[in-house]
């Protein structure tokens, strides 16, 4: 556990009524709480302390409204509640609840403020709660960025406190007792003669009491949950292979839908024939939709089966037809015009690179599919005024809102459901599916509908990673890393993706250069530019976002340089360390994985080290030679997340996030021919499977000041650290992702 | 046409060539095999015939012959087969959408050799496709459902 004492108190706890809403935007707003969802359809004997505690009669129900997408996200946000309220994970509830501006997002923002991590300057700061307070007014209620820990950490912890000292207000009332007499656990307010009330009973009392604020919260000596090993919550549904996602909903009457829209992404429809489709078995209808068209039947094959008889005439796309088209755009991004913005410029690179001839080396980085292995779905009712939605979705409010604007009806006639994800990695951050479900649902009133798409669909529409490149010129010196100049040059994926939704970024975008200008490493003379590449295909984020490109060029290029400096990849690194947060994860990977041992003829490792999310995040990838093939034997991880809620699931996210990395970096690529993407499914674009998975072996440290998530930060050092390797391996430095368009894998 | 899954007959009108993956989902209503590919590359729809693992998603409706188990009929909470007690005791899953299928494969193939090596654990387990990547834990997983299945 690092310094984690301060705690920054919010403005957020609510009272048991709502508190009046008003629609002034400014200060006000920000600095008042939104009101509390489950106010609204309270029972009589229920009691709701805020919008994430309900207690009835009947139980305790804990609301987790950061949405589940394979990352624990329930378990570890009911796991933060539970800690304080004292009670156990067996007995409560939990509810994804309903979409309110209540759950906003309060620590996204700080990722999408354009300062270091590490500077807490005064405009650092002023902009990072800037970025806040314009989420809060928003009433951005997304998960994304790793951002559910941070958002969550003293939030739920203080919301919890917080009812659980209102209940103790409610028991002290009832037997004369005072509070600081009474003590609370396994749900219950214990009494001096060791009397139990339990919650629920206490519960509608409580109600009429003001929620006492100002709480202290325990101490971590004091924690029965945070950071020991528990159960996830879905574990026992997971692994009797009994959990229902989204895309096994049932409802009475659901008919099922497919679709198939312009595979030229964006592009509309020009016509379509659907004759032969029309008789086919089962199909009980044909939606013709903005570019495309429906079927719905009732089966899901048979749909499938009939929107493949649709004939389309699909109009051009807006980016080039063929890959050739689409790299031109990006090199000829490198050109003042298009300079995004210069993110640091300390020392003197240019006159440092000036006089000798420099070290110089490009990078690239395909666009890269999501394809989480369930399926985008969405099923949908619409009854000519009132909607009911169920799916996945990691921005609720939006779902509720694209779906209002399709059906002419407001947003908060849209009841939102959230569904148990089968993965994400960001897809289920996009609206497409869900327009087209409304779309369909607009046709077919009072019918709930079912649409899936299948594999092909998927691919066809996943709006991939960014594609880009990276220009750089080093210099090294007395064994030492001395200059670095980089440019960075990628589409723009969070303008792409806010496009999408109508919105605009304001000022540069931080992702193009993400995990290139906040290197770890103090470098004398450092020059970082980002351009955003305009025209080629729409993107989106992609599991650690501009990291993911930008951890392997630079990560690439400062091990190029330490080669030639002839200097110690890691000692080199440790001696650069921007932190002593850095420094104390790359000595933790050093000692891991016995850095320096002797490993034999055809072994060798490689090491990156980039700071994602506000983790640093350090990797030693171990490789041998096989033949002509190189396997990948172990990868040792070491990340700083400064308190470490759950450990199992934070190993298993650790090894998710590295062996994401490495196969996509390995095997992974989406191709445009004729503005289509080539892949179709997960033949063409696997990621990895068990064969080529290496031993990972996780260690997490706590000593950064933030409380951070872990759901990104293990995947930008995956793909350096493993070209690294390789180049240790055989001297072939791999400069281009996927690997395998170089070098054969086993 | 009848079908016999976990144990039931169930009589169902659709053609031959519908994927047993949809008759079991839409047509009868079980929803723990999943859909992934819809062509043999992932593995979610793994269901056993007559004990052995099939990808039902590529199995015509009418070339099934024996009966169909899901992981239901496998085991559940109150009783759960040695494959499902390692997962739960691993915490395999993250998004566990395709754990159903892992299991099913997993428990197929140590009915048949309850003492793999690593690299018969890789082969028997590498058409499921997992993109959460807990193939770490799949294997540890594995490995100690088969030492569980030789005590048995
Ligand atoms: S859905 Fe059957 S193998 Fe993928
Ligand atoms: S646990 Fe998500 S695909 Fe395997």
């Amino acid at each position: 556990m690092g310094k984690l004492k301060t705690i920054t108190r919010r403005a957020f706890l609510v009272g048991t009524a709502a508190v009046a809403g008003g629609v002034t935007f400014g200060t006000y707003m920000v600095n008042k709480p939104h009101d509390n969802p489950l106010a609204d359809d309270l029972a009589d004997t229920e009691a709701s302390f805020n919008p994430w505690v309900k207690i009835s009669k009947d139980g305790i129900t804990l609301i987790t409204p950061h949405a589940d997408i394979g990352q624990g996200a329930k378990h570890v946000q009911a796991l933060l509640l539970a800690e304080e309220l004292d009670v156990n994970l067996d007995q409560i509830k939990t509810d994804f609840g309903t979409p309110s501006p209540a759950y906003w997002n309060t620590a996204m923002g700080n990722e999408g403020a354009p300062f270091l991590s590490t500077d807490e300057s005064i405009g650092a700061t002023a902009a990072r709660s800037m970025m806040t307070a314009l989420i809060k007014v928003l009433g951005m209620q997304i998960t994304g960025g790793s951002s559910t820990v941070p958002d969550s950490f003293d939030k739920l912890r203080q919301a919890a406190a917080s009812a659980r000292e209102t209940l103790k207000l409610a028991a002290a009332n009832r037997t004369g007792i005072e509070v600081d007499k009474l003590r609370t656990e396994n749900a219950q307010v214990i009494l001096p003669d060791g009397t139990a009330m339990s919650y629920t009973d206490l519960a509608a009392e409580a109600a009429s009491f003001e929620p006492v604020q100002n709480v202290n919260l325990r101490n971590p000596d004091q924690w029965r949950l945070i950071g020991k090993p528990t159960e996830r919550l879905d574990t026992i549904a997971k692994s009797t292979g009994r959990a229902q996602f989204g895309i096994d909903l049932k409802l009475p009457g659901l008919v099922y839908a497919a679709v198939k829209t312009n595979p030229r992404q964006g592009a509309p429809m020009n016509s379509f024939n659907a004759d032969s489709a029309k008789s086919m078995r089962g199909v009980k209808q044909i939606v013709p939709l903005s570019n495309g068209a429906a079927v719905v039947a009732d089966n899901t094959w048979r749909a499938f089966q009939a929107v493949n008889q649709i004939e389309f005439d699909w109009a051009e796309a807006d980016y080039p037809a063929n890959m050739d088209g689409h790299w031109e755009l990006v090199e000829s991004s490198f050109q003042e015009s298009r300079l995004d913005k210069l993110w640091r410029d300390e020392g003197d690179a240019v006159t440092a690179l000036a006089d000798t001839a420099p070290i110089t080396a490009s990078y690239k980085a395909p666009y890269v599919a999501h394809q989480p292995l369930e399926p985008l779905n969405v099923t949908i009712q619409f009854d000519g005024k009132t909607a009911e939605v169920w799916t996945g979705h990691q921005i609720p409010q939006m779902v509720q809102q694209q779906v209002a604007n399709v059906l002419g009806i407001e947003p908060t006639a849209v009841a939102f459901h959230n569904q148990m994800s089968g993965g994400s990695f960001g897809h289920r951050l996009e609206f497409e599916h869900i327009k087209q479900a409304a779309e369909i649902a607009l046709e077919l009133q009072n019918t709930p509908i079912k649409l899936t798409y299948s594999r092909e669909e998927d691919f066809a529409h996943d709006f991939p990673r960014q594609i880009g490149m990276a220009r750089a010129q080093g210099k090294v010196s007395n064994g030492h890393i001395e200059a670095i100049d980089i440019q960075v040059a990628t589409a723009s994926s969070s303008r792409s993706q806010m496009g999408r939704s109508g919105m605009a970024l304001a000022g540069p975008d931080s992702q193009i250069v993400a995990g290139v200008w906040n290197l770890p490493y103090n470098i004398e003379h450092l020059r970082v530019r980002g351009y955003a590449v305009e025209g080629v295909a729409p993107t989106s984020s992609w599991r650690s976002v501009g990291a993911s490109s930008g951890g392997f060029f630079i990560e690439s290029f400062i091990d190029e340089l330490i080669h030639a400096a002839e200097a110690d990849p890691l000692a080199e690194r440790i001696r650069l360390a921007n932190t002593s947060v850095t420094r104390q994860v790359l000595e933790a990977v050093g000692e891991l994985s016995n850095w320096g041992s002797e490993m034999g003829a055809n072994r060798a490792r490689g090491i990156a080290c980039v700071e994602s999310f506000g983790v640093t995040c350090a990797q030693v990838v171990e490789v041998s030679l096989q033949g002509d093939k190189v396997k990948i034997d172990r990868v040792y991880v070491v990340a700083d997340v400064g308190q470490i809620v759950d450990p199992v699931n934070f190993e298993n996210q650790v090894q998710g996030g590295v062996v994401w990395g490495l196969g996509h970096a390995m095997n992974c690529e989406i191709t445009y021919q004729d503005g289509m993407a080539q892949q179709s499914n997960f033949h063409m674009h696997t990621g990895i499977r068990i064969q080529q998975c290496p031993e990972i072996i996780v260690k997490g440290l706590e000593n950064a000041q933030q409380v951070k998530g872990i759901g990104e930060p293990p995947v930008p050092p995956a793909a350096p650290a493993l070209a690294n390797a390789i180049f240790a391996l055989t001297g072939q430095r791999l400069r281009e992702m996927p690997f395998n368009k170089s070098i054969s894998f086993v | 046409m009848k079908l016999t899954v976990d144990g039931q007959t169930h009589e169902i009108d659709v053609e031959p060539n519908m994927p047993l993956l949809w008759a079991l989902r839409d047509e009868i209503g079980l929803t723990d095999p999943k859909f992934g590919c819809g062509m043999a590359q992932c593995g979610a729809c793994t269901v056993h015939i007559d004990g052995n693992a099939v990808k039902s998603c590529v199995m015509p409706v009418s070339a099934v012959q024996g009966e169909v188990t899901t992981i239901q009929g496998l085991g559940d909470a109150d009783a759960l087969h040695a494959v499902q007690q390692a997962w739960l005791d691993h915490q395999v899953a993250q998004c566990g959408y395709c754990q159903a299928g892992q299991m099913m494969a997993a428990a197929s193939f140590l009915a048949k050799n309850n003492n793999p090596s690593e690299e018969e654990i890789d082969a028997a387990m590498q058409s499921n496709l997992c993109r959460c990547g807990t193939y770490p834990r799949i294997r540890q997983a594995v490995k100690s459902a088969a030492s569980a299945m030789r005590e048995a």
